[in-house]
């Protein structure tokens, strides 16, 4: 216990966003997600690592209940936002997932303009009054996704004319432009070169001193680039959650250690 | 190296090859390829021909059917035989049907040949009347009831010729057919040719077979599509409002709502079952549900389109799921992501993209409504119909009053007797294809308006 202290990064202690308390997800008979307990804490980028089909994403999709759109799919336990339990039957998952935002695996701008894709948002949720708001949020919305300069000449023009990676910041403008509290991203790196994913990962460290980041990611250099709390899934078992300079320099878990040395996965 | 290595592993060394000599098995490959181009091209081949075929012959008997011989003569509108009384009474002037007004237009026939100097042997005055159509006696008689005025004077009117006269100029009936005709003889043909040689008879556009109603079987003539181009149109309306709604509608609802279970399982097979359902069949459900269970009118262009709406419904949702199929799912997700409920999500993003393969798959169903006959037999649109049918009367409501289809006008030209019926048939058969033509080219132009916003 004490060499984990002696790891630790210089991290504030932030308060819990969201928890998860006894989390179980079932497809049809198949266990995907068993038992899992996590605190994820406010203005912390937290990672979830681990093999692929080990659950990454369907823990993910619970947190803004995308799950739902699934049929086969069941969740049981508990799951609060700021203390509420987002599977109350009170909830309605539209305004929730107002608040949790979603970036995901492939960049999935709409068939619509720039302009379009950040406003679609805001419009819906009656965010701007006038045209005049409505410009101001969008031009917010894509400096935050750090994209404005490559497009502010030509917010009429398709989104998906843009690069691999402009269309991903692009997606993150969208997902901040609803000023969401927590921001989920399943592995929004994968589809892209590594200079927009350096980009991307810049921009997700900056997104920290506002939101709470959720990053599911496949690469063990990325989740230690940008999060401060790391989390090892394997076969739908949370194995290990903790400081990420912790998780990777001295994981307690065997299961950790073989997968961050190469040896699952 | 190569042989080196062969040689080390033991295998039997391969000769080289020089790439300048295709071996025995790259030219089977090669003869088997070009094989199999020209079985596609000699079937691409035979579908143009068929399609060229088709086209010359309905083109060679049915252009016809857009050139009409007309001739003008003077009529003297005989006071005498058309108002006895002399007061011009509208109701007096009714009781004079067109026999009566055919005789005054044969007399006035003779008598201006005899005054032109026309004169052919052997032709008498009641044959040389009979090359004026028999229409021609309503038309001079819509026109003296419009104004009695007229009567007494003598006014030039231009008059349908007979059929057989028409036929003469457009090949149908020559000099030796006439001999054995028992409708014709050669004499009053020889009569129309003296005429037109006067510049009395001409050949003419025919836009009464585009607006007058049908003719009896004496007068192939008069008869036209305008009831049945009417007829058509307000069924195409009903379906065009109808279909697309609903067929959009249930496919949304099957394919993004609907929870995925044995009952929604059942409906979709049933709907891919209708899509092959014989059409009669539609026939005879609309029969029994429209005209006998719900009471509406027999041949009403408004059951004709509630039965091709039904009929078409298949094809409209087969295809709208497919469309809305192909849409990536990374769309919806990107939508419900954002908080838009399912609804917006599909609403806003997902239809606009499906939009293209719907318009596709509407406009091949109107196009296949437009062409069914079989199910109209049954709902009775195969009568014989004179009337315009009015978009609307407050007797029998929207698009209610008798009418015919397109279709079926060309079904019922091709069960007459008199063979100038063929050549009306298939000038029918063309106009269809142009309204269908017009309709894909429609639908080519909203298709590519939609896929340009990218
Ligand atoms: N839509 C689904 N239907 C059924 N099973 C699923 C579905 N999505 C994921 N699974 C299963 O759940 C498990 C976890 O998948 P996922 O969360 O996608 O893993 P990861 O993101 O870590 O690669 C896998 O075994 C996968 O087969
Ligand atoms: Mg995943």
């Amino acid at each position: 216990m004490n060499d984990m202290r002696i790891m630790e990064r210089d991290v504030d202690v932030n308060e819990i966003k969201i928890a998860a308390r006894g989390c179980q997800v079932y497809y049809a008979d198949t266990h995907a997600i068993k038992d899992v307990d996590v605190d994820i804490e406010d203005k912390t980028v937290t990672a979830f690592i681990g093999p692929s089909g080990c659950g990454k994403s369907t823990f993910l999709r619970c947190l803004n209940r995308m799950n739902d759109t699934i049929d086969i799919c069941r969740v049981e336990g508990e799951i609060r936002l700021d203390g509420e339990d987002i599977y109350d039957p009170k909830v309605d998952p539209v305004q929730l997932r107002a608040k949790v935002g979603m970036v995901f695996q492939k960049p999935n701008p709409f068939p619509k303009s720039i302009y379009d894709n950040i406003a679609y948002g805001p419009r819906i949720h009656g965010m701007a009054k006038t045209k005049a708001d409505l410009d101001i949020i969008v031009e917010k919305s894509l400096r935050r996704g750090a994209i404005w300069d490559e497009v502010k000449d030509r917010l009429d023009a398709p989104g998906t004319g843009l690069s691999g990676g402009q269309q991903q910041r692009l997606c993150i403008a969208r997902a901040v432009a609803t000023e969401p509290e927590v921001l989920l991203m399943d592995e929004p790196c994968s589809a892209l070169d590594p200079i927009a994913t350096a980009q991307v990962e810049e921009l997700i460290d900056e997104l920290r001193s506002q939101y709470s980041v959720v990053i599911v990611t496949h690469s063990m250099q990325q989740a230690a680039r940008v999060s401060q709390k790391t989390a090892f899934f394997h076969l739908g078992n949370l194995v290990e959650f903790g400081e990420t300079g912790q998780i990777f320099t001295n994981p307690v878990d065997p299961r950790t250690e073989s997968y961050i040395t190469g040896r699952i996965g | 190296m190569t042989d080196a290595n062969m040689s080390k592993s033991g295998a039997v060394p391969v000769p080289r090859k020089s790439l300048l000599q295709p071996d025995a098995r790259t030219k089977r490959r090669n003869s088997a390829e070009a094989r199999f181009r020209a079985y596609g091209l000699a079937a691409v081949g035979i579908g143009v021909l068929a399609l060229v075929m088709l086209l010359v012959s309905i083109v060679g008997t049915g252009s016809g059917a857009f050139k009409q011989t007309y001739l003008t003569i003077p009529v003297h509108l005989n006071e005498a035989k058309l108002d006895k009384k002399g007061d011009r009474e509208l109701a007096n002037l009714k009781k004079v049907t067109t026999i009566g007004y055919a005789g005054v237009l044969k007399t006035s026939l003779n008598d201006f040949l005899a005054q032109e100097g026309i004169e052919i042997d052997g032709l008498s005055d009641k044959d040389a009347g009979k090359i004026i159509s028999k229409e021609a006696a309503a038309t001079v008689r819509n026109a003296v009831l419009a104004d009695p005025d007229l009567i007494g004077t003598t006014q030039d009117f231009t008059l349908l010729a007979n059929g057989r006269i028409d036929g003469y100029y457009k090949g149908r009936v020559t000099m030796d057919s006439a001999e054995l005709d028992g409708n014709v003889t050669p004499e009053q043909l020889m009569l129309a040719d003296a005429l037109k040689e006067r510049g009395l008879l001409k050949t003419k556009f025919n836009w009464a077979f585009l607006i007058a109603p049908d003719a009896s079987d004496q007068r192939p003539e008069a008869a036209g599509l305008g009831v049945a181009i009417l007829g058509s149109i307000y069924m195409m309306l009903t379906v065009l409002i109808l279909a697309p709604v609903i067929g959009v509608a249930a496919s949304i609802y099957l394919e993004e709502f609907a929870p995925k279970n044995r009952w929604t399982d059942i409906i979709e097979v049933n709907i891919s079952n209708l899509a092959a359902v014989p059409s009669i069949v539609f026939g005879i459900l609309g029969l029994a549900i429209f005209i006998n269970f719900a009471g509406m009118r027999a041949s009403a262009p408004i059951v004709g389109g509630l039965v091709l709406t039904l009929m078409t419904l298949p094809t409209i949702i087969i295809a709208t799921r497919a469309a809305l199929k192909a849409v990536p799912p990374s769309i919806r997700d990107a939508g419900l992501g954002l908080g838009a409920s399912k609804m917006q999500s599909v609403m806003h993003h997902v239809l606009p993209l499906a939009a293209p393969g719907i318009l596709t798959g509407t406009i091949i169903g109107l196009a296949q409504a437009l062409g069914e006959t079989a199910p109209l037999l049954l709902i009775g649109m195969v009568a014989f119909v004179r009337e315009y049918p009015a978009a609307w009367s407050p007797e029998s409501g929207l698009f209610g009053e008798p009418s015919t289809a397109l279709p079926v006008q060309v079904f019922n030209w091709t069960q007459r007797a008199d063979p100038a019926f063929v050549e009306r048939a298939s000038g029918a058969i063309i106009v269809l294809l142009i309204f269908l033509v017009a309709m894909n080219a429609v639908a080519v132009m909203l298709r590519r308006r939609f896929e340009r916003r990218w």
